[in-house]
């Protein structure tokens, strides 16, 4: 446990692994996409209710389920970052934030494509689609906040507080929005209603949220050894870097 | 056991330039440290450090032997720190301002201790005066009054002498060597030339890391 | 230097322990400071009250002067309001200390910063949330909110905004070391304040309906000790982080 701290703590090390793991991730996060998107448009077989429309949840779901994790990731990451100052976590936590943003954002946009011929309208507030509008804003917060600081370490140490107060949130704005739902709106409609799915429709629906995980992770690797590269730019490690590519 | 604040092997990095690498410093009683050097050298830093302000810094600090984050209590009991802005809150007097120092310092506030200091730091006759109709001179010696307030061994005095007059400076000076007499330690920066004395030393920062030696 | 040698100092030396009962204290002594400032200053804390009132006369002349249209809007139009003139006056709970040098002697205190920053925020509370809270029936007259509900709506402000109090504060620490804190301190803490407004404007809605205010009381009060226990945590650490910015 201390040894692999230790070495998360030399950027270079990182560097090096991530190289390693990063094709792996990106062959994964293909190969799940394609084959979900394809069995779950061509394949899988319509909602008895809601047709073909609700083959959007290949999309919807899995940006749903990534911007929330995604949050968490945050405030884990944060909180590596001030307890044992690894440089490492804070670099993930900067290009994550907007990685996360945009799935939040993708949710959303998804919802909103599917409320049309669900709803006959763009917005419904509808629990899932409030806490996800919510979740945006807290992204958006982490994102301005971090933007904020003149010193970097400073904006580091401040978003990472604010992910972290962000994630103690989440559960009670989910909660308390979901109460606040079945109090306005007995039981209309909800675009995600758990009816037991058949295994040809939630087959694929697992593919694709494994696949946008794996993209997530490669595109994470990928922007951190990027952030990294920015970072220590002074290092010479990097410099030395620079003269072999030369 | 007396007073020992030690520094080994000190770096500090903000935002990845090294503000100092490799310092090595001791303050014990009956010393004035000051710390030199050029503006952006990191003087302000080192002394929030060392005041335990800031925990971002690589190697060792201690206090009385003790690594400073077991001992920070017991540090900070022992610290009387001045910053850049004196921390005087206009709304208030400077009896009002003293008052609460005293309270935060845990002491059994009597109105004659701050009298007392008022008048040491020649503001006897303004302890009523809200601190905004004081000019910043003035505003300075109320928080300049803390060192009589309240003793505390080790003072970190950012700056001290801004805003003060000449009298006031020559004062101040007579105050910090008395400290140090007292078996007391000061550790400062300063822009105002400080007179000679036997427990002056100084510290160079900026233009490469510096041993403090002694 | 001969004339000032008279009056030196006996000898200093190292204390070992801490003075105990310095806490309580401390932390009485910044309650009554922040208390004094704040009275020193009544406009600052007029300001946020006749903001409440200025905003819920905006409603009916952007909507409709019709009493039983107000009457169904009236629980989330006060609350909303109530929030927002909270708000307002939280951007400067630690900047007028940070901008004078106080802060950071409240952080070189040996005693909890924690505790000492919970001190502050319940000044806050006191002359802004609690106000807010026994105004807010007035203009609930105004609003034509039902019979029935006045004592909920102030219990439920005066509940909440001690809440909204605590997690502001947090966004206030945060952003007190920037020059321009305020509009990104609403960005920070209105996503926070959902549930407190959740459950506020819904106890009121409970007590106009008639039934549930005492669940939706609970959970305001719930919320306010998670928020008594966590945030004043949160509080101090952003506080250290500002500090240094």
């Amino acid at each position: 446990m201390w040894a692999f701290i230790n070495k998360l703590r030399s950027p270079k090390w990182f560097y090096t692994l991530s190289a390693r793991l990063q094709p792996w991730f990106w062959a994964a996060a293909l190969i799940l996409i394609v084959t979900g998107t394809i069995w779950g448009l061509a394949f899988a077989p319509a909602d008895y209710q809601q047709g073909d429309s609700f083959r959007i949840i290949y999309v919807h779901v899995p940006a749903a389920f990534l911007a929330q994790s995604i949050f968490v990731s945050l405030a884990v990451t944060g909180l590596v970052f001030m307890v044992w100052k690894i440089k490492i976590a804070d670099m993930a936590a900067t290009v994550m934030a907007p990685l996360g943003a945009a799935m939040t954002f993708i949710a959303l946009f998804s919802g909103a494509v599917w409320g049309v011929p669900t709803w006959g309208t763009w917005w419904m507030w509808d629990a899932r689609l409030t806490s996800m509008l919510i979740l945006l804003f807290l992204y958006l917060g982490v994102i301005a906040l971090r933007g904020a600081f003149a010193s970097r370490d400073s904006a580091s140490r401040a978003a990472s507080v604010l992910a972290m107060v962000g994630v103690i949130n989440i559960p009670i704005i989910k909660y308390s929005v979901d109460w606040w739902y079945t109090l306005h709106q007995p039981a209309t409609f909800t675009i995600t209603g758990r009816a037991a799915m058949p295994a040809e429709m939630w087959l694929p629906l697992l593919i694709m949220v494994l696949g946008f995980y794996s993209f997530f992770i490669a595109l994470t690797l990928m922007r951190t050894r990027s952030e990294i590269l920015r970072r220590e730019s002074n290092k010479r490690w990097v410099r030395e870097l620079a003269e072999e590519a030369h | 056991m007396s007073l020992r604040l030690q520094a080994r092997n000190l770096a500090c990095e903000r935002d990845d330039r090294w503000l100092f690498r490799g310092l090595d410093l001791d303050i014990r009683a009956g010393e004035i440290v000051r710390v030199e050097g050029p503006n952006g050298s990191g003087k302000t830093t080192l002394l929030k450090i060392l005041s335990g302000q800031l925990a971002d810094y690589e190697g060792e600090l201690s206090w009385g032997g003790r690594p400073m984050r077991e001992a920070r209590e017991s540090f900070l009991a022992n610290l009387l720190y001045l910053g850049h802005s004196p921390g005087v809150k206009a709304a208030l007097t400077p009896l009002e301002n003293l008052a609460w120092y005293q309270a935060l310092a845990g002491q059994p506030g009597g109105e004659a201790a701050r009298f007392a200091a008022l008048e040491e730091v020649g503001l006897a006759g303004f302890e009523d005066v809200p601190a905004a109709q004081l000019s910043a001179g003035q505003q300075r010696r109320v928080a300049l009054a803390r060192l009589a307030l309240t003793p505390r061994l080790l003072w970190v005095l950012d700056e001290p002498f801004t805003a003060i007059d000449r009298d006031g400076v020559a004062a101040l000076e007579q105050r910090l060597v008395g400290h140090a007499r007292a078996g007391g330690g000061v550790l400062v920066t300063t822009h105002h030339g400080l007179t000679p004395c036997a427990e002056l030393r100084r510290i160079r920062l900026g233009g490469g890391a510096h041993d403090g030696g002694i | 230097m001969a004339a000032s040698e008279g009056a030196l100092p006996k000898e200093v030396a190292v204390v070992h322990e801490e003075p105990r009962g310095g806490l309580a204290v401390a932390v009485w002594a910044t309650l009554k400071r922040d208390l004094v400032l704040l009275l020193r200053r009544r406009s600052e804390v007029l300001n946020p009250l006749v903001f409440f009132a200025i905003v819920i006369t905006l409603f009916p002349i952007g909507i409709s002067p019709d009493p039983a249209l107000l009457a169904a809007i009236a629980p989330g139009l006060l609350w909303v309001a109530a929030l927002l003139a909270a708000l307002l006056s939280l951007d400067s709970l630690f900047r007028a200390d940070y901008d004078d040098g106080s802060l950071e002697q409240l952080l070189l205190t040996p005693q909890p910063l924690a505790l000492l920053a919970l001190a502050k925020v319940a000044v806050h509370w006191l002359l802004t949330g609690l106000p807010l809270a026994l105004m807010a029936p007035v203009l609930g007259i105004m609003l034509a909110l039902p019979a029935g509900s006045y004592l909920v709506l102030a219990v439920s402000l005066a509940l909440g905004s001690a809440s909204l109090s605590l997690i502001g504060a947090i966004g206030a620490a945060l952003t007190v070391g920037l020059a321009r804190g305020g509009v990104l301190l609403s960005l920070l803490v209105l996503p926070l304040y959902i549930p407190v407004l959740i459950f506020g404007a819904g106890a009121v809605q409970a007590a106009i309906f008639g039934d549930g205010v005492l669940a939706h009381l609970a959970i305001l009060g719930a919320l306010l000790a998670l928020a008594l226990i966590l945030a004043p945590l949160a509080i101090a650490a952003s506080l250290r982080i500002s500090i240094n910015g």
